[in-house]
């Protein structure tokens, strides 16, 4: 059986793992149950800073902090790392300090709590912010893996990881697990699939059933929105002549938006973006948001056909 | 409708049965703050707002602005309560499709004029609609709900600031102080300290209560409907999942639902099931 975990969880373990250095300090804003810095609060109270419910607030500590030498990790919902985002823009970004952002419950997966908590915005802006790292991993392992490397990155960073438990994909490979370096999952010629976060999963159940109809497809894992593997997506191109992005998340300027701007400067090709089609979500169980939004498996099997007959 | 005190006693007892009801149902949501700010909300609907169930979108209407927006389940008790809504809707609460969604919305309700869940937006938004009213010479008045925890959000000041700036009369906020948030109680997360000195100093006029005291409450909304030269603020003193024994002051019950043996137990301290 494929192990299930929340890549919430592996955020947590990291943060407990890259204690030993003195200057990791942990911001929180009443949602630290939630994203999983509380296992680092218990540990480590006198260098977690609650904020209180104060994004705004929360983000500029970290500029604060991290212009006086420490390693600052801020967490709070996607969603609500949203409210700072000018805070993230002006504060953060600009003077290129190191504060490493995590927004958990990110995109429409994250169910019935609905719109008002879903984003499927913020890797499109953040992904808008020069010096700003974006990640999206798929898994518990390589969010561990991910986050561990941000105290060694000089630079500030953006994380959306996610509610729900999804399936395992690296149990054993965290040594691959590389910023910036996408992960191919899955070998086939006929078309790519490039994928983020829980739509990773999706895109191999997808694959699995395409293998069947006699379509053979590559799976890419891109957890790294930003810079983008562009010397991957290149090959990929070489290799495959059709390109599929799937996100949970807005078609517009995502991981789709991303690989769209990559293709069209440097190596045209079919691309089909599956993602949420400039609407906002609503409640429902993760697996009907997604069915709902045309982001499911078998959404991403007719993107891939789609993709494959303009070739 | 003329209730007296036994009766909102009552319709609130009733709207907890519901809160419970919804949350266990959707094993999901925010019974706590939902059963602290329900007498509260109760009172306001069956006793002052000038609504109309059967017309939600009159435009004279009153408005109600939950800002705290996870606490729906105790907003559409009362809607169903008043007949906004129909006691069947309460059974789509977080369902696809349902026009009880997680967190209130005013595009999937009757009766919600704001779409709340992103805490710290209800005031200033409330402050529009008092401006609104204002320039339309409209009778309206415009209630707010807030949490505690929702106060620390920059933004409360910043409408705080402007609303008696603009001598906004019509807008009368009323604050749930359960001393609890989302991780912990208030106390541990951010202090407050003096708390009606803050919204006095902003130059709100302010009065406390007993918020699960009817006769109190009574009292409170007198206050906020005879205060019309300034913004005013009834701090209310609550207890997160009132009513629920193990719920009560629990910080963990912010945002879980009641198994089916809990369930059980709530239905019977409601009066509802005989032990
Ligand atoms: C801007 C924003 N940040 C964080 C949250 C997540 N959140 C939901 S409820 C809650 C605690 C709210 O506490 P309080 O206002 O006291 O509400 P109550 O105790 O009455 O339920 C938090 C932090 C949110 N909804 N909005």
């Amino acid at each position: 059986m494929t192990r299930m975990a929340a890549t919430r969880d592996g955020y947590g373990q990291a943060l407990l793992e890259i204690a030993d250095n003195p200057k990791v300090v942990v911001l929180e804003a009443d949602l630290g149950k939630s994203t999983k810095s509380l296992h680092f609060r218990k540990e480590y109270p006198e260098r977690t800073v609650s904020c209180g419910i104060g994004e705004q607030n929360m983000l500029l500590v970290g500029a604060g902090l991290a212009s006086s030498g420490f390693i600052p990790f801020a967490s709070t919902f996607a969603i609500f790392t949203e409210r700072a985002f000018e805070q993230m823009r002006n504060g953060v970004a600009r003077p290129n300090l190191a504060v490493h952002l995590c927004g958990s419950h990110g995109g429409t997966h994250t169910g019935t709590d609905g719109s008002s908590a879903q984003s499927i915005e913020d890797l499109a802006i953040y992904r808008t912010l020069p010096n700003v790292v974006v990640m999206h991993p798929c898994d518990d392992v390589s969010t561990k893996q991910l986050t561990k490397q941000l105290p060694e990155l000089g630079k500030p960073s953006y994380m959306r990881t996610a509610r729900n438990k999804t399936p395992v994909m690296y149990d054993g490979r965290e040594d691959e697990i590389k910023i910036g370096k996408g992960m191919i999952l899955r070998d086939g010629a006929d078309a790519a699939i490039i994928a983020c976060g829980v739509m990773v999963s999706e895109s191999m159940k997808a694959a699995e059933s395409l293998e069947k109809q006699g379509i053979s497809v590559s799976v890419v894992d891109m957890h790294t929105l930003k810079p983008l593997d562009t010397d991957l997506v290149k090959s990929l191109v070489d290799k495959c002549g059709a390109i599929i992005t799937a996100e949970d998340h807005s078609i517009i300027g995502g991981l789709g938006g991303a690989v769209a701007e990559y293709l069209s400067s440097n190596c045209p090709a079919p691309l089909e973006r599956v993602g949420v089609n400039d609407r906002f979500g609503e409640s429902g169980q993760p697996d009907e948001m997604l069915n709902l939004l045309g982001i499911s498996s078998h959404h991403i099997e007719n993107a891939v056909k789609k993709a494959q007959s303009r070739k | 409708m003329a209730m007296d005190i036994s009766e909102v006693e009552e319709f609130a007892r009733k709207c907890r049965v519901e809160i419970v009801k919804m949350v266990h149902r959707a094993q999901a949501g925010h019974p706590g703050g939902s059963l602290s700010e329900i007498d509260l909300i109760s009172a306001l609907y069956a006793t002052r707002l000038r609504v109309k169930p059967e017309n939600p979108d009159w435009n004279d209407r009153d408005r109600f602005i939950l800002s705290k927006g996870h606490a729906s389940p105790g907003m559409y008790a009362v809607l169903a309560e008043m007949g906004f809504i129909s006691h069947a809707d309460l059974e789509s609460y977080r369902v696809l499709g349902g026009v009880c969604q997680g967190h209130v919305d005013m595009k999937w309700c009757p009766g919600v004029d704001f779409s709340a869940g992103s805490l710290g937006m209800g005031l200033s938004f409330g402050m529009g609609c008092a401006v609104a009213a204002k320039l339309e010479n409209s009778e309206r008045r415009i209630f707010v709900m807030l949490g505690d925890g929702e106060i620390q959000e920059g933004s409360i000041w910043e409408a705080a600031m402007a609303a008696r700036h603009h001598e906004l009369g019509n807008l009368k906020v009323i604050l749930d102080r359960n001393r609890i948030q989302n991780d912990d109680f208030c106390e541990a997360q951010m202090r407050m300290f003096d708390i009606p000195a803050k919204w006095k100093s902003f130059g709100w006029s302010v009065k406390e209560i007993d918020g699960h005291d009817m006769a109190e409450i009574m009292n409170g909304l007198d206050f906020l409907e005879r205060t019309n030269d300034g913004p005013s603020i009834l701090i209310a003193h609550t207890i997160k999942g009132a009513g629920i024994s193990y719920m009560e002051n629990n910080p963990s019950f912010h945002g879980a639902a009641p198994n089916d043996e809990q369930f059980h137990q709530a239905m019977i301290e409601l009066g509802e099931v005989e032990a």
